[in-house]
C-alpha cells in the first residue's frame, strides 16, 4: 500500500509531535513546569479526562461481553471484537496516562506490596490492574487466531466463562469506585454533584456511555472500514440505551430532590450552567431523539445521539473531578497546553492502534451473514463463540 | 495515651518562632522571605496568620481519623497510637488523592522537583514517639502552643473557655470536628476567618467511602453467584430446546437481507 499523505494523516503527525515535546517537558520539568495543577488544584485533566473519562469510555467491553455470554443474546456477537479491542486499548491508554499524572510513575507498581485496603484508591487500582489483564485475555483469543495457535486457543476458550464474569464484576466494582473517590470530600464538592448515590450513578453512567460508545463504533467502523452497518444490533442497543438513561435520570433528580438540591438548578451561577449542559447532553436531548421511532430507527439518528450521551457523561465526569470543586478550592482551573497536547496525544494514539489493529488481526467478521447461518452443534454454542 | 497540641490564639504574640523551630526540624530553609509568606507551602509546614491583633495558627491538624491516611492506597500515610500523622516518602507514587481528601486543605506537594514528596506537619512524630513535645510547643516563649495528652488538654481548653467568659469563640476547634483532632484550638475571632471550615461534618471522614468500600467483599461471590446463574440458566434454556427437537439456533434477523444497511 503506497503511503498517502491525507488531511487526518498530518492533524495526527501534529498531535504527535507535540504530545511528544509535552512529554519532554513533563519528564524533564516536572509536573509544576507541565500542568496547571496547585495545591489548591491537584487533579486536573489528566485525572478528570484521561482516568475518569477513559474507563468510562471503554465500559462497552463489560456491557457487551455480559449481554453475549452472560445474558446469551446471541445477535449481539458481532460487535463484540471491536468493542472488547476499544475497551482493551482504553484501559492501557488509562495506564499511560496515569504515568504522566503521578509524581513518582515508577512507584506506580507499589499498590502491590504496600497494601491500603481501606483506600478506593487501592481498590480501584487492583481492579484497574486485574482488569486490564482480563481484558487482555479476552482480546487474546483475536491475535491467536490470527497466528493460528490452536492449544493456547483452546485453553483461553476454555476459562472464557469465568474470565467474564470476573471482568463485569471487576468493571462493577471500579466503575462505581471511581465515583466512590470523592465521597470523602462531602464540604468541598458542590452539592450538585455530590451525593452518596455516586457510585451508583457512575455504574448506570457507565453501562449507558458502553452502549453509546458501540453504537458510536460500529457507526464509525463502517464509515472508515468497509464494515457492514449491523442496523438492527445498533437499533436494539438504542431502546436499551433509552431505558438506561431513562432510569438514571429518574434516579439523578430523585436524588437531588431528596437532598434538598433541587432549587440549585435554578439558581443562576457557574456551576449551575454546568449542570445544565450536562444534562441537556445526557438526559434531555438524547431522549428526546430516542423516543422518536425515526431516529431509533435510522444509523444517522443513533449516531448523533450515541454522540451526544458521550459528550454528556464526559461533561458529568469533568464536573465532578473539575467544575464541582472549583468554588471550594477558590479558583478556576484552565488546563496547560501540556496537558491539553499529552490528553491529545493519548486519544490519537487510541485512534491510530484501533486502525492498526482492524487492518492487522480478524476485529470484524469476515462473512457475518454466513457465520450466523451455520448450523451449530448443541452444546458448543459457547466454545464456537469463545473469545469473541 | 495520645498526644496532641493545644493552641490558644489568645496567647500568641506572633513571633513566629515556632514557624523558625518548625523549618529547622524539618530541614527547611527559613528566611526573612519565607517568614513573610502568610500561607502553608510545601517549604513552610507551619504558618502563624495575622488579622490585626488576631493571630491564628495553620498546621497538620494530625486528625483522629484523617481522610489523607485513608485515602492512600499505599500506606504512606499513617496514623500513629501516640498521635502523628506520619508520611513515608518512599511508598508514595504521587497520586495525590490526600491532597483531595484533606478537608483543610494541608499536604502541599513538591510540584517543581522530579521526585515529588507530600510535605505537611507530621506533628514531630520522632520527637513525640521519644516523649519529647513538638519543636513548636518546645520553643513557644508564651505557652500558646502547648503539648501533652489530649484528653488533659482538652480539659483545659474548656476550664479556660468556662473561666473566661466572652473571650473566647464558643468552640474548641479540633474536639468534635471530622470526629476529633489531636490539634486543637482556642480563639477569640472567628475560626473560619483564618481558612478553617466552620461547616464540617462531625463524622470522621473515612467513614464516607468505607460505608460503600466494606460491601465489596460481600458483593464478589453473590455477583459471581447471580452472573454464573444467569448464564446458566441462558444456555440451559437453549439445550433444553435443542432436546425437544426444536431449532437451537434462534433467528437472529428476519431475514439477511433486509434490517441491514450497505
Amino acid at each position: 500500500m503506497k503511503p498517502k499523505l491525507t488531511f487526518w494523516k498530518v492533524v495526527f503527525l501534529a498531535i504527535l509531535a507535540v504530545g511528544m515535546y509535552a512529554t519532554l517537558v513533563r519528564f524533564t520539568q516536572g509536573l509544576g513546569a507541565s500542568t496547571h495543577l496547585s495545591d489548591k488544584f491537584p487533579w486536573g485533566i489528566w485525572i478528570g479526562f484521561d482516568v475518569l473519562c477513559g474507563v468510562m469510555l471503554a465500559a462497552g467491553g463489560f456491557t457487551l461481553t455480559a449481554a453475549v455470554h452472560i445474558l446469551n443474546i446471541k445477535r449481539l456477537q458481532p460487535i463484540v471484537r471491536p468493542t472488547i479491542l476499544t475497551a482493551f486499548l482504553g484501559y492501557l491508554l488509562v495506564c499511560v496516562a496515569l504515568m504522566y499524572d503521578l509524581g513518582k510513575p515508577y512507584n506506580i507498581w507499589h499498590p502491590l506490596i504496600m497494601r491500603n485496603p481501606h483506600s478506593v484508591m487501592f481498590e480501584v487500582a487492583y481492579c484497574v490492574m486485574l482488569y486490564t489483564a482480563v481484558l487482555a485475555l479476552e482480546f487474546s483469543p483475536i491475535v491467536l487466531e490470527r497466528f493460528e495457535l490452536k492449544n493456547a486457543l483452546k485453553v483461553v476458550r476454555a476459562v472464557l466463562i469465568p474470565l467474564v464474569i470476573c471482568g463485569v464484576i471487576l468493571s462493577t466494582l471500579h466503575q462505581s469506585s471511581l465515583g466512590t473517590l470523592y465521597l470523602i470530600m462531602p464540604e468541598k464538592l458542590h452539592p450538585l454533584w455530590y451525593t452518596p448515590l455516586l457510585p451508583v450513578f457512575f455504574f448506570l453512567s457507565a453501562i449507558a456511555v458502553g452502549l453509546a460508545m458501540t453504537i458510536f463504533e460500529s457507526s464509525m467502523s463502517a464509515k472508515h472500514f468497509g464494515q457492514q452497518l449491523e442496523l438492527p444490533i445498533i437499533q436494539e442497543l438504542g431502546r436499551v440505551l433509552l431505558v438506561v438513561l431513562a432510569i438514571y435520570g429518574i434516579l439523578r433528580f430523585e436524588d437531588l430532590l431528596h437532598r434538598d438540591a433541587l432549587k440549585l438548578i435554578l439558581r443562576p451561577g457557574y456551576e449551575t450552567y454546568l449542570f445544565w449542559i450536562e444534562t441537556a447532553l445526557t438526559l434531555i436531548l438524547p431522549m428526546i431523539l430516542l423516543l422518536q421511532k425515526k431516529v431509533r430507527a435510522t444509523a444517522g439518528g443513533l449516531y448523533v445521539t450515541a454522540v451526544l450521551v458521550i459528550l454528556g457523561f464526559i461533561t458529568n465526569r469533568l464536573n465532578v473531578s473539575i467544575t464541582g470543586l472549583e468554588s471550594s478550592a477558590g479558583l478556576h482551573y484552565i488546563p496547560k497546553w501540556t496537558e491539553l497536547a499529552v490528553t491529545a496525544l493519548i486519544i490519537a494514539v487510541g485512534f491510530a492502534l484501533f486502525g492498526l489493529a482492524v487492518r492487522y488481526l480478524p476485529i470484524f467478521p469476515a462473512e457475518t451473514v454466513h457465520a450466523y447461518e451455520e448450523p451449530e452443534a448443541v452444546g458448543t454454542g459457547v466454545l464456537s463463540h469463545a473469545g469473541d | 495515651m495520645s498526644k496532641a497540641l493545644l493552641y490558644d490564639a489568645t496567647m500568641c504574640i506572633d513571633c513566629k518562632q515556632c514557624e523558625a523551630a518548625c523549618a529547622e526540624k524539618n530541614q527547611l530553609p527559613y528566611t526573612d522571605a519565607v517568614a513573610a509568606e502568610d500561607r502553608q507551602s510545601e517549604h513552610k509546614l507551619t504558618v502563624v496568620l495575622a488579622k490585626g491583633d488576631k493571630y491564628m495558627r495553620r498546621l497538620c491538624m494530625n486528625c483522629g481519623e484523617p481522610a489523607c491516611a485513608s485515602v492512600c492506597p499505599v500506606a504512606a500515610l499513617r496514623k500513629t497510637p501516640e498521635g502523628p500523622v506520619i508520611y513515608e516518602s518512599s511508598r508514595c507514587m504521587g497520586c495525590r488523592y490526600c491532597m483531595v481528601a484533606c478537608p483543610f486543605g494541608v499536604p502541599k506537594y513538591e510540584w517543581n522537583k522530579l521526585a515529588p514528596r507530600v510535605q505537611k506537619c507530621t506533628m514531630c512524630a520522632d520527637r513525640v514517639l521519644a516523649g519529647q513535645p513538638t519543636a513548636c510547643a518546645a520553643i513557644c516563649p508564651t505557652g500558646a502552643t502547648k503539648f501533652g495528652e489530649r484528653d488533659e488538654l482538652l480539659n483545659e481548653a474548656r476550664r479556660r473557655v468556662h473561666d473566661n467568659p466572652g473571650k473566647y469563640v464558643d468552640r474548641i476547634y479540633g474536639r468534635f470536628e471530622v470526629g476529633g483532632t489531636s490539634v486543637l484550638l482556642l480563639s477569640s475571632a472567628p475560626f473560619e476567618e483564618f481558612g478553617y471550615p466552620s461547616q464540617i461534618t462531625q463524622d470522621p471522614l473515612p467513614l464516607f467511602t468505607y460505608r460503600v468500600l466494606s460491601r465489596i467483599p460481600d458483593f464478589v461471590p453473590l455477583g459471581g453467584t447471580v452472573l454464573g446463574g444467569v448464564w446458566w440458566i441462558t444456555h440451559r434454556r437453549e439445550e433444553v430446546a435443542a432436546k425437544e427437537g426444536k431449532t437451537s439456533k434462534t433467528v437472529f434477523y428476519p431475514s439477511t437481507a433486509d434490517g441491514r444497511k450497505k
